[in-house]
């Protein structure tokens, strides 16, 4: 087995012997557990927990595999190692999620321990993406890349890994349990709506420490994470963490699944009186075991090596001179290119979202091409964004023009990160067996609509989130624009919420007015715009004008035919 | 986007489906006496009868599952429009056919 050393995949955690053995371990044991299933020595009942345990979902028209892409960074091997499943195992493509994994969506039961096989061939599994678990923690897509980063974030999202896996108190959570790290001033990763969202950061003395919010989260009773600790060094990390899962441990309701979110307990509880327990907890736990040494610390820091920058300038005259030439490239890069923390450099992303196309598909063909990109381009590591999107992280900016023109010659070089046509859409009725309406067709007719750049950079950012169902995973709680599909006697209906934020400055958006058609939808779209564009000041986002102007305007407009 | 579904007025019918449990396979209880599983919709058996589909869903579910062949077995409403078998819930024309976002895939793309 080939060992990704640090350095040649640069930015990526690199497993020693003893992950390697766990993830064997973990394929021979459901191997063993689809053999006694198939057999028929274990029920669907008992088997079922089990699989789920391993990432494997029965969904609409067979079975999904959703593999971890752990806080969406993967090296270029690992994702040609997908695209080869998707063409070996699936139809040929693959589904990036809105948490930062990847979904096949036509698995057989009887194939997928030869699949996780090969997943542990490239030091990758399917641990922790379904079931009452702590779940892939997710991060920044730019972390250890942004200019304004101040903690990189994968290293103690990989900490977090480690410790959950195969915690036994963690196991049979209540129910599942999202955690999300940013390390920087901005809110990448929608920290507000997640069970545990975490903001590292650093004290005057340069110290890293973390800020705590908790009890935020989507779905049918959405709520926005409350601060419960401003300042936790870095040694009380995992123990503080500990302190919140026992008491979700200890107090998460087991008899109502729709009650049984920290959400729900932070909410009865109350944040005085659930910071109290968790404190209380803390206190009892601070010490010598669950103290989160330096050491350690530097350790897992190492495994991820680091990429072998240049000493370059910014804006080489390479650069310039393209972006003078090409009005597209320009475009491309004012939208989809992000600043360096390092000079020189870019982190650049590559849209999944064509105008007409399913958010966060790629073909086997697609993920080939983009792993040969990150090699050549990227030092052979990439992202998965919860915008559904891949970033190319380390860019050279004078490799830019090069990158964008395979990017463009292949169908992915689309200008529309953050903007209208990049919209986050879960599978929706078209795939998934919870789904009450169809969410992929409702963003293809979206995106071609406002398919043209130049109006969609006028437009500016403004985010369209689509849920198939109350679950919510295509986190239409924060769409500026969200849109929720409901099944009213049998026909699929949209609810339209506007003012939805996933920032800084969460917010949950509020219902515009009735369900609408899937057609009426895209026209309600195309009003509000309108109603945006003719009251925006200059430089106001959409959500500062609706903030400013109300929702009349735009309720008006959409519904001045009913 | 809209789904076909040009007559409300034609009869309820109920048939019966399930997943292959090997491979996840969307499957139709089949007619006659064997209780025999079949990949279309259209080679499916039909009750017009609703204590007749209890009573057959209630067999298929016990030999499915005594011989690990079927999982997830529940029976769903249909009518037969102009010939054609029609599924009255978005979600099962969507499980007989195939995701209406990818014709090229499903069972719709052997059609």
């Amino acid at each position: 087995m080939n060992h990704i050393a640090p350095g040649r995949n640069a930015g990526v955690y690199s497993y020693d012997d003893i992950d390697r053995r766990f993830v064997a371990e973990r394929v021979e044991q459901f191997r063993a557990q689809v053999e006694r299933r198939l057999s028929g020595e274990l029920t669907e009942d008992e088997f079922k927990p089990l699989r789920l345990m391993n990432g494997l979902y029965l969904q609409l028209h067979a079975y999904m595999l959703r593999i971890a892409v752990p806080y969406g960074v993967l090296t270029a091997r690992q994702l040609r190692k997908l695209a080869e499943i998707g063409r070996k195992y699936d139809k040929g493509y693959g589904h990036f999620t809105t948490r930062q994994n990847l979904q096949f969506n036509w698995i057989k039961l009887e194939d997928t321990p030869a699949i996780l096989h090969e997943l542990a061939e490239v030091d990758m599994h399917a641990l922790q993406t379904s079931g009452n678990c702590v779940r892939n923690v997710t991060t920044d897509q730019f972390v250890g890349a942004a200019r304004d980063e101040v903690v990189d974030g994968r290293v103690y999202a990989e900490i977090l890994r480690q410790w959950t896996t195969l915690h036994p108190e963690f196991t049979f959570l209540p129910r599942k349990f999202k955690i999300a790290i940013m390390g920087s001033d901005a809110d990448r990763a929608a920290i507000r709506v997640h069970d545990v969202g975490v903001f590292a950061k650093r004290n005057e003395r340069g110290e890293v420490g973390f800020t705590f919010y908790v009890g935020g989260g989507l779905g049918r009773s959405p709520f926005i994470g409350k601060l419960i600790r401003d300042w936790v060094p870095e040694e009380d990390f995992v123990a503080y963490l500990e302190a919140i899962l026992r008491v979700y441990n200890q107090y998460g309701r087991r008899d109502n699944i729709y009650k049984a979110r920290i959400k729900i307990l932070v909410h009865e509880l109350g944040q005085e009186k659930f910071t109290q327990e968790v404190e209380e907890e803390f206190a009892r736990l601070r010490g010598p075991k669950y103290r989160l040494a330096p050491e350690v610390v530097d350790e897992i820091r190492r495994r991820f090596g680091g990429p072998a920058y240049e000493t370059l300038t910014d804006e080489p005259e390479s650069f310039q001179a393209a972006k003078s030439a090409n009005p597209d490239f320009a475009r491309w890069v004012a939208v989809n290119v992000l600043a360096h923390k390092v000079p020189g450099y870019a982190a650049a992303t590559i849209s999944l979202k064509p105008a007409g196309g399913i958010p966060g598909d790629a073909t086997s063909e697609q993920m080939e091409l983009i792993a040969d990109l990150a090699d050549a381009h990227s030092f052979g590591e990439l992202r998965v964004s919860h915008a559904q999107n891949l970033v190319l992280a380390h860019v050279r900016q004078d490799e830019l023009f090069t990158l964008w023109t395979a990017l463009e010659a292949n169908g992915l070089g689309t200008p529309n990160a953050g903007l209208i046509g990049d919209i986050i859409a879960c599978p929706g009725l078209d795939y998934c067996a919870l789904a009450n309406a169809r969410s992929i067709p409702l963003a293809q007719a979206i995106s071609a609509r406002f398919a043209d750049p130049a109006r969609q950079q006028l437009i500016g950012e403004l985010g369209i989130k689509i849920s198939g169902c109350i679950n919510a995973c295509g986190h239409h709680h924060v769409g500026a624009i969200g849109i929720l599909g409901v099944d009213k006697k049998g026909e699929e209906f949209y609810q339209i919420t506007v003012g939805g934020d996933p920032t800084l400055t969460t917010a949950i958006g509020d219902i515009l007015g009735p369900a609408v058609t899937a057609d009426e939808t895209v026209d309600a779209i195309e009003a509000i715009v309108e109603v945006y564009l003719s009251n925006r000041h200059d430089g106001e986002r959409f959500i500062d004008t609706l903030k400013r102007v109300g929702h009349g305007p735009f309720k008006e407009r959409v519904y001045a035919a009913h | 986007m809209a789904l076909s579904d040009k007559s409300r007025n034609e009869a309820v019918l109920k048939a019966i489906t399930a997943n292959r449990l090997r491979d996840g396979e969307v499957i139709f209880l089949a007619p006659g006496p064997g209780l025999g599983w079949v990949e279309r919709l259209d080679a499916a058996a039909l009750f017009e009868d609703a204590a007749a589909a209890e009573t057959a869903l209630a067999a298929a579910k016990t030999k499915a599952e005594g011989e690990q062949f079927a999982v997830d077995v529940y029976a769903f409403d249909l009518r037969v429009v102009d010939g054609q078998r029609v599924p009255v819930k978005t979600r099962e024309r969507i499980r007989a056919l195939g995701p209406t976002v990818r014709i090229d895939l499903g069972k719709q793309a052997a059609a």
